[in-house]
């Protein structure tokens, strides 16, 4: 297979180009607070990509900017919020308050089921979980939508176990077309290691179709070969790869940095309002260049220093975090 | 020997006691993000040190030592026994049965503890829309019990939630097994006002305590729905101990202590 030996280091502006069609079903990896991969959400904001559909468990400000900045025409999620830093993605509800995209909500267990069954390359899966919840009655895709590519034919199916006869929800997989995530290390042939909490990553990317990794750090075949227990994703899998230190930010990266209060409040605070939402995205997203430029913005140097993380703890102890 | 009980406290700490209260020791915990944390982080430190914490997001049985603010937050690596992912928590942990106590909350809790965490006014076309289930659904329905904390306005304990996220005992003492969920099920709510717990009988709310400062009248007042208050009497407040603990130890940074819950 050819494509192994092809060189998949790039830059983010080829990633994007290369890989985010419009209209794309893109999934990102990370966890409300930890690991989203905003460098490359904020290439494809710059490159104005258009009808993304998204899918994924709990993202926070990667899914919210993206909608925010006019991006995304569908959404198959349980959860979008900062948590502490932020109760919801303040550009998630207007848009649904506003009927401007379309939504589908399942729980977060019941979404990470439906991507580890695209990942085992089955159509569905069975579950006990959201059984006497309205998720099980209440549908947010249209009819018409429901025809679409990628799309499940309905949000799922209700019976009894053939074999015990007990009640299970049954939950379309989902194998979007391209994952994005943001890990500690890789290799130059694209084997990864994630450090910390996988969250759903590793599923996420084995169920896309194509997968591209931001990472902290690109390193030589042979370092992670030393311990192929630690690597979570084959190399075969991973089309991209794009090294972006601080790449995760304003989120937190296990073992590199923390995520940043003082930016996560400011964003909350001015994504409320449309107005003062399109002053940040001028400035952070289209005002700036590169990522590089952006790490500038966000206080250089001295801000990245008290983002470090502690060597033992993984996380930067002495953060003000109010 | 005596318990010394605090003179002064705030309303976060008052809760975050009575949630760490409801958590014994050696059991295996289900914590969110706000006072759950606290509670929980406070009954590793009281009276239940070796209950278990699991996060969602991955961490099982960590040994916290600062407050982390979200479930995924590396401040949930330290001293974890493993630590994998949502799939190998919520399907080997959660749905394998082996969480004991999940805590919930939500923006409408109503008569008998279904959570609404979604929207409210008409699913498609909402007049506030929420940040959806998250795990909330996950954990309401695979517990072996729940708690749910809430803050007590008469527009979020509605008799009817408008939409379900994580079913209470949905409608009766046969709500849960009619749903297919023969297990489980709400133990308490603990409110800004007092703690609610559930009838053996009908599984609908009914006042167990009302906090310091409050009367049961009151506490039926700011309740949408008909709340029998017969059986009410004074939450008991927190200790000496479990306030310098929760100060000094839990919230040092004044995190969640401070801040209130929304």
């Amino acid at each position: 297979m050819e494509t192994h030996l092809e060189d998949k280091v790039m830059s983010l502006s080829e990633a994007v180009k290369k890989f985010i069609p419009d209209g794309a079903q893109v999934s990102l990896g990370g966890f409300t607070a930890q690991r989203h991969p905003m460098a490359f959400v904020h290439e494809m904001i710059r490159q104005k990509k258009k009808d993304l559909h998204l899918v994924g468990h709990s993202p926070g400000g990667d899914w919210d900017m993206l909608i925010g900045a006019g991006c995304v025409k569908r959404v198959e999620l349980a959860y979008e919020a900062d948590e502490a830093f932020g109760r919801i993605g303040p550009r998630f509800r207007l848009a649904v308050q506003r009927g401007e995209i379309e939504w589908e909500d399942y729980s977060n267990f019941g979404m990470v089921q439906r991507i580890a069954a695209g990942a085992m390359g089955i159509p569905f899966i069975p579950t006990y979980t959201m059984l006497g919840s309205d998720m099980l009655k209440k549908e947010g895709f249209s009819a018409e939508t429901r025809k679409l590519r990628k799309v499940p034919s309905k949000k799922l199916v209700l019976m009894d176990c053939p074999f015990t006869g007990s009640k299970v929800a049954l939950l379309p997989s989902v194998q979007p077309d391209v994952t994005v995530i943001h890990a500690q290390v890789v290799d130059a042939q694209g084997t990864v290691r994630i450090y910390g909490q996988n969250f759903g990553d590793d599923q996420q990317a084995k169920a896309a179709d194509k997968v591209i990794v931001t990472c902290e750090e690109v390193v030589q075949l042979e370092e992670l070969r030393d311990y192929p227990e630690h690597n979570c994703i084959p190399f075969f899998r991973v089309n991209a790869i794009v090294k972006v230190p601080y790449g995760a930010h304003p989120y937190a990266c296990y073992r590199y940095y923390d995520y940043d209060p003082e930016f996560l409040h400011m964003y909350h605070d001015k994504a409320r309002d449309d107005a003062s939402f399109k002053v940040l995205l001028d400035e952070y997203v289209y005002g700036v260049k590169s990522w590089g430029e952006y790490l500038e913005k966000i206080g250089g140097d001295e801000k990245l220093k008290k983002l470090k993380a502690d060597k033992l703890l993984g996380y930067a102890p002495k953060l003000k975090r109010r | 020997m005596e318990k010394k009980y605090a003179k002064n406290f705030s309303l976060m700490e008052l809760m975050a006691v009575a949630a760490a209260r409801e958590i014994r020791d050696h059991e295996i915990v289900f914590a969110g993000t706000g006072l759950p944390m606290l509670g929980s982080m406070l009954a590793q430190n009281t009276h239940a040190q070796n209950c278990v914490i699991v996060f969602e997001a991955g961490a099982v049985d960590c040994k916290l030592a600062h407050l982390p603010m979200s479930v995924g937050d590396p401040r949930t690596m330290r001293m974890a026994s493993t630590a994998t992912g949502l799939f190998d928590v919520f399907s080997t942990v959660l749905q394998r049965g082996w969480i004991d106590v999940g805590f919930l909350s939500g923006a409408q809790i109503d008569a008998y503890g279904n959570i609404n965490a979604t929207c409210i006014g008409d699913y498609k076309k909402p007049k506030v829309r929420f940040p959806g289930s998250g795990g909330s659904g996950d954990i309401a329905c695979l517990s072996k019990r729940t708690i749910i904390i809430a803050v007590h306005e008469k527009r979020r304990f509605p008799e009817r939630c408008d939409y379900i996220t994580s079913p209470g005992w949905i409608d009766g003492p046969d709500g849960r097994n009619k749903a297919g969920l023969p297990w489980g099920g709400p133990e308490a709510i603990i409110t800004t006002m007092g703690v609610l717990k559930f009838d053996e009988k009908t599984k609908r709310a009914y006042l167990a305590s009302y906090h310091p400062g409050v009367t049961a009248e009151q506490v039926k007042e700011n309740t949408g729905f008909d709340l029998d208050i017969s059986r009410a009497e004074e939450t008991e407040p927190p200790t000496e101990a479990e306030i310098k603990i929760l100060r000094e130890k839990v919230d040092p940074e004044l995190i969640f202590l401070k801040k209130g819950e929304d």
